[in-house]
């Protein structure tokens, strides 16, 4: 009588595709794409802007420096980390406060995770835009000199991709706790993103952090995935820096992956466990009239 | 043979943490619940604002854990077999306009239909059939959030029906709504069932009325508990006994209340002030104590504007299970069982 696919891998595909629809219907639905341009054309290029300005200032403009496209392109692939884990988290406001669609999402035959990884991918592709706009920049007026020529593409890629995987795994795990968090709060994400940066040797080597801290940038996979982002695109450049020289590309990778599939497990494992919470204490969806 | 509902001893205790002093106060939201629906039904939780109807919607749509007791759906364990329940299940909230405002009434009821693992095709179909009857189809391209509260209600309500869940919630379906939109969905749903005789429904109200006219079966419930199951007419049956009247009288003191409260017989009354003056329910053990009623009246300087005998209706009945109108409950402190933990 019915067509009904109920077998769990679709039940997987089918909740990560169409929150992906839903999630692009939203980010996409700019009223202006006056908007659209701002959000990912003109602020990551400001954004990229003061910290070339502050750079200038401090080293009295040597943009010979290895260390300017270690910090540019380390400030330009970062804007992933913001965008894919408040995609993904925000999710959970939006649907519970906003649409308040969230108890009809949740009760139906839906792969939560899967659902909450789907309705970031809108954010990843704009992120993307962004981060390819910032190198371009940075390429053409900022003596970021990237030879496509020289660059093993396919490594590049799946670096790329695989980092983006373990920042949607901080995302759900960031998501779990927002579903126990009563007052929405804003920018949770980019709060996150934001503490982060400082380790994760985006700007400068963790050489600089008190020794204590540095063990924090050790652990994160943020820290080898921009590491490895950069080198495969400028080179020996990247590598005059102290931080990780001793490792070598592949090694890097492994590093990578092996982080990122402990945290997969432990963010599955967290995400599921404060479901369980918020079950417990009834904040699955907290806006209903009682 | 397996219910479509079935809830065992059910109970649910709100932990509200009191920022100031740390101490956690309980609300006993659900106690001791037990209660079964046949498959084919169309059950009633019939109670007052803060009776504990959605808790128990939520329980049994895997929404919320129960403190204590269990529930089943379809023979499914809510806690531990929520996946099983999910593809069969939905569920409507009235009251609220949810949706997603930016897409189109189709889109918002495709997106659904597709979680639930309808082709594009069936579902589409069953959108159209189901808008026409509601009398929504002419806004299926508007942007949901372009529609009145009242037809995001509508589609809300398409949007459960759309999937032809074995079991349907609808938690005060007609909530928000004017009174010929009301009356629109209390005939879709008796319809719908009719139609689909093996389907079950659990609707929640706090109009008797809507209980009365739609439910084979209603649970009066009141501070989470319940209080009285079974079918309207058997309800009302409770009651053949009593001589119920409706009084329409003139503005009188407040010790009239007193005074009826001392008069033998009156089992329960309910004053209702209205503009001018005031309504009387009596439910009286037999008609002679209605002439201790009107002279107590008479004696508070009240008189009778107007004045009916009445069958009972379900309204009756909770004001004698629980001594007081739902308004009544409402008013006062809801969550009276505190309890300090
Ligand atoms: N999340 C919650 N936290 C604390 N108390 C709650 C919560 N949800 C409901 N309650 C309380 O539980 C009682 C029952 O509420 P509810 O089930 O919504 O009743 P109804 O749907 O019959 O109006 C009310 O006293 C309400 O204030
Ligand atoms: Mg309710």
């Amino acid at each position: 009588m019915q067509t009904r696919k109920t077998d769990s891998l679709s039940v997987l595909w089918r909740s990560f595709r169409l929150a992906t629809w839903l999630g692009w219907q939203i980010e996409s639905n700019w009223a202006d794409p006056f908007l659209f341009a701002v959000y990912s054309l003109i602020k990551p290029l400001s954004s990229a802007a003061i910290l070339v300005i502050m750079y200038s200032v401090i080293t009295q403009a040597d943009f010979e420096s290895p260390i300017f496209p270690y910090i540019y392109l380390g400030n330009a692939f970062y804007m992933y980390v913001g965008h894919v884990m408040t995609g993904i988290s925000w999710a959970v406001i939006d649907d519970r406060e906003h649409y308040k669609t969230m108890k009809y999402i949740y009760t139906a035959p839906v792969h939560f995770p899967s659902y909450l990884l789907g309705r970031g991918v809108a954010r990843f592709i704009i992120a993307s835009i962004s981060v390819l706009v910032t190198i371009t920049f940075g390429v053409l007026f900022l003596k970021i000199s990237i030879d496509p020529s020289q660059v093993n593409w396919g490594f590049f890629l799946l670096t790329l991709l695989t980092g983006v995987a373990m920042l949607a795994l901080m995302g759900l795990t960031l998501a779990g706790v927002m579903l126990l968090l009563v007052h929405h709060m804003f920018g949770v994400g980019e709060a996150v993103a934001g503490a982060l940066y400082l380790f994760s040797g985006a700007i400068f080597p963790l050489e600089v952090l008190p020794a204590y801290l540095r063990p924090i940038g050790f652990l994160m996979p943020i820290t080898y995935w921009l590491e490895l982002l950069r080198r495969l695109l400028v080179g020996k450049v990247a590598s005059s820096f102290p931080t990780l020289q001793s490792f070598s590309n592949l090694q890097l990778y492994l590093i990578l992956v092996t982080l990122t599939l402990l945290f997969a497990m432990l963010s599955f494992f967290v995400f599921r466990l404060c479901e369980k919470r918020a079950k417990e204490l009834g904040l699955i969806d907290t806006v209903t009239n009682y | 043979m397996n219910f479509a509902i079935e809830t065992n001893h059910l109970s649910r205790i709100y932990k509200i943490r009191n920022n100031k002093k740390g101490n956690a106060k309980e609300l006993v939201a659900l106690q001791d619940v037990s209660l079964e629906v046949h498959p084919g039904e169309l059950f009633g939780l019939l109670g007052p604002n803060g009776a504990g109807k959605t808790t128990l919607i939520k329980i049994l749509t895997t929404l919320l854990a129960p403190t204590s007791g269990t529930a089943f759906v379809c023979g499914y364990d809510v806690v531990k077999e929520a996946h099983k329940i999910r593809p069969i299940i939905n569920m409507v909230s009235g009251g609220e306009s949810s949706g997603y405002g930016l897409l189109t009434v189709r889109e918002n009821l495709w997106m659904f239909a597709q979680f639930y693992g309808l082709s594009s095709k069936e579902a589409n179909q069953r959108i159209l059939q189901l808008l026409e009857v509601v009398g929504l189809a002419d806004r299926i391209n508007t942007k949901s959030s372009d529609l009145s509260t009242g037809l995001r209600q509508k589609m809300n309500i398409v949007r459960g029906f759309l999937t032809d869940p074995q079991v349907l919630f609808l938690d005060e379906p007609t909530l928000g709504l004017d009174v010929s939109a009301s009356r629109d969905v209390r005939r879709f749903i008796r319809q719908w069932l009719d139609e689909h005789p093996e389907r079950t429904i659990l609707l929640t109200t706090h109009y008797m009325a809507e209980a009365e006219e739609l439910c084979d079966r209603v649970a009066i419930i009141n501070q989470g508990r319940v209080l009285a199951c079974d079918t309207p007419a058997s309800l009302k049956h409770r009651l053949q006994r009593q001589a119920i009247y409706h009084l329409e009288i003139s503005q009188v003191n407040h010790h009239y209340s007193d005074d009826l409260k001392t008069i033998q017989g009156v089992r329960e009354f309910v004053l209702r002030p209205r503009d001018g003056y005031t309504v009387l329910e009596l439910i009286l053990d037999r008609d002679e104590t209605l002439a201790a009623v009107v002279n107590s009246l008479t004696e508070n300087q009240g008189r009778i504007i107007n004045l009916q005998k009445r069958e009972p209706t379900l309204e009756d009945v909770f004001v004698d299970l629980v001594g007081k109108s739902m308004e009544d409950v409402e008013r006062g402190n809801n969550g009276v069982n505190h309890s300090e933990s």
